[in-house]
């Protein structure tokens, strides 16, 4: 039993700590009227579910970048896809609710004169299959871009670049009217998400549910991977790629693999933050939302996954609070973090626990002795 | 993608050189260039089943570039490599040249230094190298007593979880022989492998890689001449990318010519 | 009593000043017109010798010229960004203050009146004693000929002096042949006229054949058959001309687009071929050199034309210490984690953004181009090359050739390169490598400061101008190959062209997706570029 405990190591914490916050929330906003000491708003149940999406995106940047070493600068893009993918399939759930009252088309490709869905909107009223291209789209993406940059064997930063100059050219892409995806103003203006209105509060709570589900499956299958001997494969790979390859094993074919699965739990974090925050727009593909993902797993502690949860609604808290009080100093502690965090704390906050890291290391000498 | 790494391995897996010829290792004509540097030159080398040979040759005469080719690094602009008769290693990459049964040691020691001891040694473990296999892999008894006897070979048993980054040199050159002796290669490449030991590890390690050879081949690439002298039977000598001499230690140290670019030299120092 | 009120009013401004003359009465006799018959006062303000006839006829002709209410004093105005209107003096040039539309009354025009006022002008610029003036008149009949200034153009062009306004004149004449003449007539125009390159020439042509082309093939005759193989001829071989030049245009602006990238990138290609680092805050030191740029023009607002010269050795001090700055404060500490220096200096581009911000605004600001880098050479009727294009390509490649020199043939350089092919031997044989990377860290942060400057003087300035240069920037660089200068200039060339002859097929976003998008695959299939440095030590 204590060893089960060990091997498990944090993932009954985090997977408690979820539920007793989903526990708390739901109950203090659906049974405590506005104004009791213990309600929770629904404006507080939708910003803590961003934050647990950010976190469940953290995660996938931590898997690839704090165990692979493969510093993505352009999770943003498989996250974007992911939300795009969802917002199309509550686009088409508007129907004719929408400002032209087109029963097929959504506002914007009415305003297009558009006269017919482009091939690649068939299937977006179906839930499954949009919840199926939720994961396809940016899998598919991270396996076209990580079989081609893998395979050649480009790494360090210029995977990290290119990987940015993908993003790059998809905002831009999505910018374009022409594309077919609402172009500047994004998909937005949603109404409801499987017959139950977005606006109500008990599909709030459930949505923000839904996020600490799978925030908890994630970080479930995200623990099973990096504590198989696939995760040390990876982890080795991180440390000297060279070496893996004389052992036997095909980095480029592992790299890939991991690659994908973050991609698709990107994509999974975006279909989940959609619907919270009601639009989705090219500005998520921008190189500098990717690389915020890249600083809250360098400030929780890359290569931990429960840092990387930490870090993202740490420093997502933070910016929520700077840019309400002055929005001005975000951008300067943005940037100290980045720098101080880099040069002092490379470990990030889950360094701080030496405590627990002493308690791996025991998890590890249990696991050879059994 | 992960499938196909998975199942079409098994098929490497399989792989077994041809020897009938008592050759395990052809390296024929090969030339190797870098910017017209000519660092391998018209090579050949033929290494017997279950030999163990010796390589020596000063800095820059093609030891390192040698062993490249063989395991798949680097790729030559002209020549022969092949593993047994039939086996193409120009056909193959690092992993699949691995896997068929080459191993190497490198010059600098390089362990997977956040992994234990235990789990360096784990991942070299021959058996299926493929992506689902090993994410729902569980160590079998046997697996884990074969690691405990290498453990036991190399002298590592206490630091087994220690973190591989934390072992002195001279443990990192024994851990890096263990995980060799975990792949179960028929032929082994060994470069450098006592720098840093010392006097007793040294000859330890000139035990074991004596009582490696027969089961398997060993080639050995060294500098220090009394340990080559301990374990040769046969030396091969490089020179400016080419084999300038072959024969027993003796043969080689009377061979004018050797004398004059090699041990010369040493001698000079 | 209006008229002797005019009167007086002339006489004073007689009084005033010794040239109060004929024309300033003819000019302040205009509040007085009505529509009718302005007319003839306008041919006599026209036929006046004075100099600033134009300027008056002009300023009627767009609508600014107005009088006071009061005084009738003409005057003409100018909207203030406040919303009042300025007013000057047309016969003095004096400033007369500002004040509001009320007060004022406009001197009336019509479409016909301003017809004649168009006739009136192209007579005085036809006329005009300057060649270059007469040629801009000659140019604007071209593009928008009527009955009246043809006519006058057929007067003219026996007693033109000047060879190349004659011809003009007779391509002029010869475009309006093409409309209204007989069809022998068409018919010598068109082979006069063959070898022109003139836009209208080419329209008139083409009108002409699509009327021929609407009559049955039957009913032409002789002439007009041979006047429709002669234009069908003709118009091909202009296409052909024009696409030449447009080909060259594309390679021409192509360049200036790829001595930009060149500019913005080498400097990287110094920092990350030496020190193999990549510094995320190269686009903001980029962006420090076009402020630094627009900073020197606020100081010395009198000098616009010369304070480039001054803003380029200040933007490469400004940038080049900041550069210095980053190594010395952060990089120096990152040695040999690549990963991590992406993340600090990316963190360093954020403050330096901000801090522009902080200064200057978020806004963009303009920074005035100098005298000598605006207009154009017009090589010939449709193919021209703007100076500050030219300029920037010239300039461009001197600050890649001095690079280059500085590399090859400083004792710096040496070390520079020492470093770059192998720290350890270099610091084996003394040289100082620490001093060695923050000096290059400046010498790139310093180039890209220049570059700054460059950029200042083709978009505003603004706290992101940099951003998107490091994308492009590191895309430059890995695709010339790191470590390769000369990589570095072809590969920012030819980027620059595709980019540019990719434009007009497909728009400038997708054209640049277009090149992102072929640049990843370029890299993936070749990691090293496309002038890999071979050899051992190179992986």
């Amino acid at each position: 039993m204590a060893d089960l405990f060990k091997k498990l190591g944090s993932l009954p914490v985090v997977v408690g700590c979820l539920f007793i916050t989903t526990l708390y929330v739901s109950v203090c906003n659906l049974a405590f009227p506005e104004g009791s000491a213990l309600h929770v708003s629904t404006y507080t149940v939708t910003l803590f579910g961003k934050y647990l999406c950010y976190a469940l995106l953290a995660l996938a940047v931590d898997l690839v970048w704090g165990y692979c070493g493969i510093l993505s600068l352009g999770h943003g893009a498989f996250f974007a896809l992911g939300g795009y993918a969802m917002g199309m399939y509550l686009m088409r759930q508007i129907g004719d609710r929408g400002v032209y009252g087109n029963p097929e088309l959504p506002d914007f490709m009415v305003f297009l004169n558009w006269d017919a869905l482009p091939w690649y909107w068939a299937g977006s009223d179906s839930f499954i299959w949009m919840m199926v291209m939720v994961v396809a789209a940016p899998g598919l993406l991270a396996y076209i871009f990580g079989t081609m940059a893998f395979r050649s064997r480009v790494s360090g930063v210029y995977l990290s670049i290119m990987t940015q100059a993908v993003t790059y050219a998809l905002m831009l892409a999505f910018f374009r009217n022409e594309m077919g995806f609402g172009g500047n103003n994004g998909l937005t203006d949603f109404k409801d998400i499987l017959g139950f209105s977005l606006q109500s509060d008990t599909t709030r709570i459930a949505l923000f549910a839904t996020t600490a589900t799978f925030l908890a499956i994630g970080f479930a299958v995200c623990h099973f991977i990096v504590n198989s001997k696939m995760g040390r494969v990876v982890t080795a790979i991180r440390d000297s790629e060279n070496r893996v390859r004389f052992i036997g094993y095909k980095p480029e074919n592992y790299k890939v693999w991991i690659f994908v699965v973050s991609a698709m739990l990107a994509g999974i974090a975006g279909a989940l933050y959609v619907p919270q925050v009601g639009i989705i727009n090219p500005g998520e593909f921008s190189p500098l939302s990717s690389i915020e993902m890249v600083v809250w797993v360098a400030i929780g502690g890359r290569g931990s996954l429960y840092g990387a949860i930490i870090g993202a609604i740490v420093v997502s808290y933070a910016k929520t609070r700077f840019t309400a009080i002055m929005p001005e100093a975000w951008l300067y502690a943005l940037g100290g973090l980045f720098v101080l965090v880099t040069l002092l704390l490379p470990k990030g906050i889950a360094g701080f626990f030496p405590a627990i890291a002493a308690r791996f290391n025991q998890k590890k000498l249990a696991e050879v002795k059994s | 993608m992960s499938r196909e790494a998975g199942s079409p391995l098994l098929e490497e897996e399989n792989i077994k050189p041809d020897t009938r010829h008592g050759v395990i290792l052809y390296v024929e004509d090969v030339s190797v260039s870098f910017d017209g540097f000519k660092a391998l030159n018209d090579l050949s080398l033929y290494i017997n089943d279950g030999e163990l040979r010796c390589l020596i040759g000063a800095n820059g005469a093609g030891k390192t570039t040698l062993m490249d080719v063989i395991t798949g690094k680097t790729r030559p602009d002209v020549g022969k490599v092949s593993f047994g008769q039939q086996v193409n290693l120009l056909e193959m990459d690092e992993a699949q040249i691995a896997r068929a049964g080459i191993g190497r040691k490198f010059q600098k020691p390089t362990v997977f230094e956040n992994l234990t001891v235990f789990e360096n040694l784990e991942l070299s473990l021959h058996g299926d190298k493929g992506i689902w296999a090993n994410l729902f892999h569980k160590l079998s008894g046997e697996q884990s007593d074969e690691i405990a006897q290498i453990l036991h070979t190399i002298g590592l048993v206490g630091e087994c979880n220690m973190q591989a980054g934390a072992l002195s040199h001279g443990q990192k050159q024994w851990l890096e022989i263990g995980m060799l002796l975990a792949a179960k290669p028929r032929l082994l490449l060994v470069d450098e492998p006592v720098a840093g030991m010392t006097a007793q590890e040294t000859e330890r390690t000139a035990e074991l890689l004596t009582s490696l050879a027969g089961d398997h081949s060993v080639v050995v690439v060294e500098h220090d001449m009394a340990f080559v002298r301990s374990i040769a039977r046969k030396v091969t000598v490089l020179h400016q990318g080419s084999v300038l001499a072959e024969g027993s230690m003796s043969e080689i140290q009377s061979n004018p010519e050797v004398v004059r670019v090699y041990l010369g030299e040493e001698t000079g120092e | 009593m209006l008229r002797i009120f005019c009167l007086t009013l002339s006489i004073l401004l007689a009084s005033f000043s010794a040239q109060a003359d004929e024309f300033s009465q003819l000019v302040n006799q205009l509040p007085s017109k009505s529509l009718r018959n302005i007319t003839p006062l306008l041919e006599q303000i026209a036929a006046h010798p004075d100099e600033r006839t134009k300027t008056v006829l002009t300023e009627i002709l767009n609508g600014d010229l107005y009088y006071k209410k009061n005084n009738k004093q003409v005057v003409s105005i100018r909207k203030t960004p406040d919303g009042d209107y300025q007013l000057t003096d047309v016969l003095t040039g004096d400033d007369l203050g500002t004040a509001s539309k009320s007060s004022m009354k406009k001197v009336k025009t019509s479409n016909r009146i301003r017809s004649t006022i168009r006739g009136l002008i192209a007579q005085l610029d036809l006329t005009h004693k300057n060649a270059e003036v007469r040629l801009a008149a000659v140019k604007q009949i071209l593009d928008s000929p009527d009955d009246e200034t043809i006519e006058l153009l057929t007067q003219l062009v026996t007693k033109e002096q000047d060879s190349t306004v004659a011809d003009l004149m007779q391509t002029a004449i010869g475009v309006n042949t093409l409309k209204n003449g007989n069809a022998e007539e068409k018919l010598a125009v068109a082979k006069a006229l063959r070898d022109s390159l003139q836009p209208a020439v080419r329209n008139a042509m083409v009108n002409q054949l699509a009327l021929l082309d609407e009559v049955e093939k039957s009913q032409l005759s002789a002439t007009e058959k041979q006047l429709k193989t002669e234009l069908t001829s003709a118009i091909d071989k202009i296409k052909q001309k024009r696409s030449i030049y447009e080909f060259i245009e594309n390679m021409f602006f192509g360049l200036s687009l790829g001595s930009v990238l060149l500019l913005a990138a080498i400097g990287l290609a110094i920092t990350f071929g030496v020190m193999g680092v990549i510094n995320m805050a190269h686009g903001e030191m980029i962006m420090l050199g076009a402020y630094t740029t627009y900073v020197i023009q606020l100081m010395f607002p009198q000098w616009i034309d010369y304070s480039l010269f001054i803003a380029i050795p200040a933007a490469f001090l400004v940038s080049g210490f900041v550069g210095v700055l980053i190594e010395r404060g952060v990089i120096r500490f990152l040695k040999g984690r690549p990963l991590e220096t992406l993340l600090a200096t990316f963190g360093i581009s954020l403050i330096l953004q901000q801090l522009v911000r902080t200064i200057f605004s978020p806004l963009n600001r303009t920074v005035a181009a100098p005298e000598w880098m605006s207009g154009s050479w017009q090589i010939n009727p449709i193919f021209s090359i703007t100076y500050n294009r030219l300029y920037i390509i010239i300039f461009a490649l001197t600050v890649f050739f001095a690079l280059l020199a500085f590399m090859k043939r400083s004792s710096l350089g040496l070390h520079v390169r020492a470093v770059a092919q192998n720290r350890e031997m270099a610091r084996a044989l003394s040289v100082r490598s620490d001093r060695v990377d923050a000096i290059t860290f400046g010498l790139g942060s310093g180039i890209a400061g220049i570059a700054g400057v460059v950029l200042s003087q083709l978009t505003n300035v603004g706290p992101n101008l940099g951003q998107s240069y490091i994308i492009d920037s590191f895309l430059v660089v890995v695709f010339g190959g790191v470590g390769n200068l000369w990589g570095t200039l072809v590969a920012a060339m030819s980027l620059g062209s595709i980019n540019k002859f990719l434009e007009p097929l497909t728009g400038s976003v997708l054209a640049n997706i277009i090149v992102l998008v072929g640049l990843v695959l370029f890299i993936q299939k070749r990691p090293k570029g496309l002038f890999p440095q071979k050899g051992r030590s190179a992986d």
